[in-house]
């Protein structure tokens, strides 16, 4: 990057260091972390659209839709999350490719599973073979967020659907008195109402969706903990840069980053609770009249 | 807006599909002077270097890709890319499930490294190899026990942090490790020939992809430039063909 670094083996001290952490490497390192911070931001919305979805299900008056919203959520919830990602992604994935090989080549003979091999025809292959590796990175990164998304996704129905369960009666029937049909009570009454009931289980979620963010090095994302274990290794001279192991230092680094990932999150959460309780009738929200703020 | 986006998404996708054909080369880049992930974060290495030489023969078009060794199998039969080429020695057990080229590499040495020459790698020892390589199978039927670890580098950690007591594994891996230690680690002096040399795995349906990159490897050993190659990555006591 700097003209200096052209040499690596002939600078000392501070000047190597910069060299150093300027590598494009590094680069690749630093790009991650938008990656996982990318993912959490679509990931969060997506995960509580599903569990939306899916509380309103679970309490629905009609029986099928019941039934999958409940299904929903105690199969997703009851599968430990690395079988998930280790197995309904490539079932996902070899889904949709079975898919577009019905739909692209309807004349194939040869069979889709050879022996341990799924092999449908070139043209079906999603992405193409012949595309370039940006494109696999992105439908990558696609699989992991639509599987992080129903493995919280479920989780976040169970919390949905409780908190929908404890907003008071008092209030539903008052609305229904006013002459609100139940899609009215439901948007005007509840749902602006469940969300202080919410808020613990799904800041909750969202500490354990942060932390959770390593598992996509299993979807071979390569995300922060995979490259500092890689930049953290022992670099014999073949490297540019060579040095003993090093991983230590990195991995104190994903710590601090961690921490105060989670920490600036407390804060807001916690903002966020004080602004939802105003008004309720809840202890909070009574205790915060009391003190007129 | 909607049907727009997902019309230029088809687009994109099905444009490729003119182009000529690419082979996806997957590799683990994490096994240096094999495979590695250089500074500027591009693979590098030997591997690198002889496998676009090699496509460069076959008239095709390579694209790399990195993948964790554990699922590298796995990941070739389900199409993620076309070939393996990591450093994989040739054994019948893999060739059960996935097809090898001709051997690009010869027979090579196993070796030991440790922190003291006189270690104890037989009955009792903990070894460190790496999880799925010839290695690990080797020190598993021996005496020792075994301690894998998903990457080579964890291996070689093993040792130095005292969990293990030598890491087993490929000698042209370990000697610049050693050389580089400052006389931390050392070399053992016993050596042992495991697998068939090293090839380009593919899967067993590909045989088109195979004829190609199998033509293409014996035209660089008739040539010497394949013994060349060897000597710059390895060194000039490397086992050439």
């Amino acid at each position: 990057m700097f003209a200096a670094c052209i040499d690596p083996k002939s600078i000392e001290g501070l000047q190597w260091l910069m060299c150093y952490l300027t590598t494009g490497k590094h680069f690749d390192f630093y790009w991650s972390f938008l990656t996982v911070l990318t993912l959490l931001a679509i990931t969060a919305p997506v995960a509580l659209a599903f569990g939306f979805a899916g509380a309103m299900a679970s309490r629905s008056r009609v029986l099928p839709l019941r039934w999958l919203g409940k299904g929903y959520t105690g199969m997703v919830r009851g599968v430990p999350d690395i079988v998930f990602f280790l197995f309904f992604v490539i079932a996902l994935d070899q889904g949709i490719e079975w898919l577009n090989h019905q739909v692209q080549c309807p004349d194939w003979t040869d069979p889709i599973r050879q022996g341990l091999e799924f092999r449908v025809c070139p043209e079906a292959k999603v992405p193409l073979g012949s595309s370039p590796q940006w494109m696999h990175k992105l439908y990558g990164f696609g699989l992991a967020i639509l599987t992080f998304a129903l493995v919280f996704g479920a989780f976040a129905a169970n919390v949905l659907y409780g908190a929908m369960q404890a907003v008071p009666r008092a209030q539903l029937e008052t609305a229904e008195a006013y002459g609100m049909s139940h899609t009215q009570v439901f948007r005007r009454i509840l749902v602006p109402q469940m969300w202080v009931y919410a808020l613990p289980g799904l800041s909750n979620l969202w500490m354990i969706l942060i932390k959770a963010t390593p598992l996509l090095f299993l979807l071979g994302v390569q995300d922060i903990v995979y490259w500092a274990r890689e930049l953290g290794g022992a670099k014999t001279s073949i490297y540019e840069y060579p040095h003993g192991d090093w991983r230590l230092y990195y991995f104190l680094f994903l710590l601090v980053f961690y921490l105060s990932f989670t920490r600036v999150s407390e804060i807001v959460l916690g903002k966020l609770t004080a602004r939802l309780s105003r008004g309720q009738a809840t202890a909070a929200g009574e205790a915060m009249r009391k003190a007129g703020i | 807006m909607k049907k727009l986006m997902l019309a230029t998404a088809l687009l994109a996708l099905t444009a490729g599909a003119s182009m000529a054909q690419t082979v996806r080369m997957g590799t683990e880049g994490a096994y240096p002077p094999y495979n590695f992930i250089n500074d500027k974060g591009e693979v590098d290495g030997f591997e690198r270097e002889l496998g676009d030489k090699l496509c460069e023969m076959a008239g095709l078009t390579c694209e790399w890709v990195t993948n964790d060794w554990d699922s590298i199998i796995p990941n070739l039969q389900s199409g993620n890319y076309d070939t393996i080429i990591a450093g994989m020695s040739i054994t019948d057990e893999r060739d059960k499930v996935i097809d090898f080229t001709q051997n690009y590499i010869p027979p090579a040495s196993s070796a030991y490294l440790a922190l003291t020459a006189d270690a104890n790698i037989g009955d009792g020892a903990v070894i460190a190899a790496q999880v799925g390589t010839i290695q690990a199978g080797y020190i598993a039927e021996s005496g020792a026990t075994l301690l894998e670890f998903a990457t080579p580098d964890e291996t070689v950690a093993a040792v130095t942090n005292g969990e293990a007591d030598a890491v087993f594994a490929d000698k042209d891996y370990l000697a610049p490790r050693a050389a580089e230690s400052g006389g931390q680690l050392v070399l053992l002096a016993q050596e042992v020939q495991l697998g068939g040399g090293v090839g380009m795995g593919l899967r067993e349906s590909d045989t088109e992809l195979k004829e190609k990159m199998n033509a293409a490897i014996s035209a660089m050993k008739a040539d010497g430039s394949l013994n060349a190659m060897i000597k710059k990555w390895f060194g000039d006591e490397a086992v050439v063909f």
